[in-house]
């Protein structure tokens, strides 16, 4: 009995013993917590990575993993190691800005992403009250960058209206066309690029819209719009829209003798247009995103990535393996995380990427990416120069 | 007035196409009262057909002229088959059943064919080369018409009078009128009906053939699904004319030809289809048999 009490005695010191210990662990492992706070520089994706838009999301977490694995073994930044906060957002607005609020929560100096405009408008005003820096690789809504509302916001892709731009610019400035017909298929990515170059020429002086159209895809045949181009006399000619209906315009606008350039977009710039129009497509425009199958870098990052994950790597990739590059490039030349010395150096200095050599514009826009000119010349694309 | 004068023959030359096509939809209606769904896909078999023939023959160097016309030949040869074929599957064990059921067979073949296709060919556009040569006399006006429009207009009218010929002044042209009249009465005088109806979707399938083969040279591309939008837009034609009715389809043709030419030349081509059907729908409010259609009396 008297043992008994003893042993009960010992069993309610030990327990005090253990609840003390387990206090001391807890004490403890928040301690180092925030000790490693103090060590690392943490960096959040955030992104579409499960859902049906998961195959935009997931190719920019390996991108940044990649990079960050490759930093951390060459001893990570500012002497201390970085360290990954991976958050999906499912791209939807309204999960976007939980996804926000949890990484700020966690403490994180930079985000890559998110992955869709409208999931990254949503979250960059959290970002913003916060002071963290926001790099997307594949959200083009213009107004993101062009509204000036999110100072905190980068892109390191082009965005929609930068290829209505290049078709304005290159029409005006180098085949001096004063008289610009656009013409577009009524989908979504025709119609949007047709309404940028209509918005663009109207605030060129000297040069002006003389037809603005929009056409039926699979149509029978295009002859009556091909009448109205040559009746507005227009010099040149920018269609927004996709190869079949583009082939059929210019070998209508060919054989009618109309010799007006043509100018088109990405979904032009395909081989199949220029096997269906022949010797109809010579000459003809089309604008394209720069050609990077070339640069070492990309093409050591995509080996990279098959040797990790054993296969090609998907949409967006090379964009966000350049935007982590560029935000750890960024700190790095700071010298710290602090928000204003890497806005700064975001817009300063140049960084080497698969992308290309690029920095960032006042605006967040990435200053070296972009598309470029390509014109059919003996039955191929040629960038043109 | 050259503006006007350009839309008119676009407008001409589209509804050419139309024309060819609509007279198979309205021929087989007279006979049969079937509204033949599958009736694009003869025409784009036709085209494909075509294709292949002409990328044989072309590899042996033979003059373009040639190679069209054999093609042209070979086509209207295959589509015929198809059409006869298609008649015997898909209508024939359905002639006394319902109409309902007769038309969704049609709708089944039309997407049969189209899949068919798609599986033995490509789901990708082709290019089909223009091999009717740039004819000299019309160098002058090519800025107005081309020579691709040319023929267009001559085969319309060519196939038109030869069908107008056999329709009016053949037997077999007499056994297809009494058909369509009255299918058993026309059957107890003697005639072959099933013969007879045989022959009005042979005879369709081969203006669909020369159409498809006609339209693919002057566009220049083809892939499965152009026969869908073409019989769409045919159907309509030889719905404006009033169906069952052959010159009634060819001025359907062109009515709708011009109406969608000038529409797109004077107000926009953003509005081209809805211009082309508002019409159709008030011919029908002001018309419902169309322009040419006979009023058709219900049987008691």
């Amino acid at each position: 009995m008297h043992t008994g009490k003893k042993e009960q005695y010992m069993m309610k010191e030990f327990k005090w013993n253990k609840l003390a210990m387990g206090m001391l662990a807890i004490f403890l492992s928040t301690f180092s917590a925030f000790a490693s706070a103090e060590d690392t520089v943490k960096v959040g994706v955030a992104g579409a990575h499960s859902g049906d838009l998961a195959s935009y999301g997931l190719p920019s977490v390996r991108a940044a993993e990649l990079v960050v694995k490759k930093a951390n073994e060459n001893g990570g930044i500012l002497g201390s190691r970085i360290e990954l906060f991976i958050e999906d957002d499912v791209c939807k607005p309204e999960i976007a800005t939980n996804t926000a609020t949890k990484l700020i929560s966690q403490g994180v100096d930079a985000v890559v992403g998110h992955i869709c405009s409208g999931a990254t408008k949503a979250a960059l005003a959290i970002y913003k009250d916060a002071n963290v820096i926001c790099m997307s690789p594949s959200a083009t809504n213009p107004p993101l960058t062009q509204s000036g509302d999110y100072p905190n916001f980068y892109r390191t892709i082009a965005s929609d209206d930068a290829q209505a731009r290049l078709q304005v610019d290159y029409a005006i400035e180098v085949l001096k066309a004063e008289k610009i017909a656009v013409i577009h298929d009524k989908g979504d990515y025709g119609k949007g690029l047709a309404e940028f170059a209509k918005i663009f020429i109207g605030k060129e002086p000297g040069a002006e819209v003389v037809l603005y159209e929009g056409i039926t895809p699979g149509a029978v045949d295009y002859s009556a719009v091909v009448q109205k181009i040559k009746h507005s006399k227009a010099e040149a000619v920018i269609f927004g829209g996709y190869h079949p209906e583009a082939s059929k315009i210019v070998m209508q606008m060919r054989r009618k003798r109309i010799k007006a350039h043509f100018i088109s977009d990405d979904g032009v710039r395909d081989a199949t247009f220029i096997k269906v129009a022949g010797k109809y497509a010579e000459g003809v425009y089309a604008t394209g995103p720069k050609d990077t199958t070339k640069n070492p870098l990309a093409i050591a990052a995509i080996e990279a990535h098959k040797k990790a994950y054993g296969s090609e790597p998907g949409a967006f990739f090379l964009n966000a393996y350049a935007a982590s590059q560029a935000l750890l490039s960024a700190i790095e030349k700071a010298g710290s995380t602090d928000y204003e010395a890497v806005t700064s150096a975001l817009k300063n200095y140049y960084v080497e990427t698969p992308l290309g050599k690029i920095k960032f514009d006042e605006r967040g826009d990435a200053i070296g990416i972009g598309f470029s000119m390509y014109q059919v010349k003996n039955g191929n694309y040629i960038e043109v120069q | 007035m050259d503006y006007f004068l350009e839309l008119f023959l676009g407008g001409l030359t589209r509804g050419s196409i139309y024309a060819l096509i609509a007279l198979g939809y309205t021929m087989v209606y007279g006979i049969i009262q079937l509204i033949n769904f599958a009736h694009g896909e003869i025409y784009m078999i036709g085209a494909f057909t075509a294709l292949i023939v002409i990328s044989v023959l072309m590899s042996t160097g033979m003059n373009p002229v040639a190679v069209i016309l054999i093609a042209g030949f070979v086509a209207v040869i295959y589509s015929c088959a198809y059409g006869f074929t298609l008649e015997k599957i898909a209508y024939k064990p359905l002639r006394n059943a319902p109409r309902l059921s007769a038309l969704i067979s049609a709708i089944g073949m039309s997407l049969f064919l189209q899949n068919y296709v798609l599986l033995a060919q490509t789901c990708d556009f082709l290019p089909f080369p223009n091999l009717i040569p740039d004819f000299e006399c019309i160098e002058p006006f090519a800025h107005i018409i081309g020579s691709t429009d040319v023929v267009i207009l001559v085969t319309t009218a060519v196939v038109m009078i030869i069908l107008t010929i056999l329709i009016r002044y053949t037997k077999i042209g007499k056994a297809m009128r009494a058909t369509s009249q009255d299918r058993v009465m026309a059957s107890l005088m003697g005639i072959d009906v099933n013969t007879v109806i045989s022959f009005t979707f042979i005879l369709g399938s081969a203006t669909a053939a020369i159409g498809g083969v006609l339209i693919a040279s002057h566009i220049g591309m083809i892939n499965f699904y152009i026969g869908f939008i073409a019989g769409i837009k045919a159907f309509v034609a030889a719905v404006l004319g009033g169906i069952g009715s052959l010159p009634g389809a060819v001025l359907g043709g062109f009515v709708l030809g011009w109406t969608e030419s000038f529409a797109t030349g004077y107000i926009s081509s953003d509005y081209e289809d809805v211009f082309a059907f508002l019409f159709l729908v008030l011919i029908l409010i002001f018309k419902p048999s169309g322009i040419l259609g006979r009023s058709e009396q219900s049987k008691v």
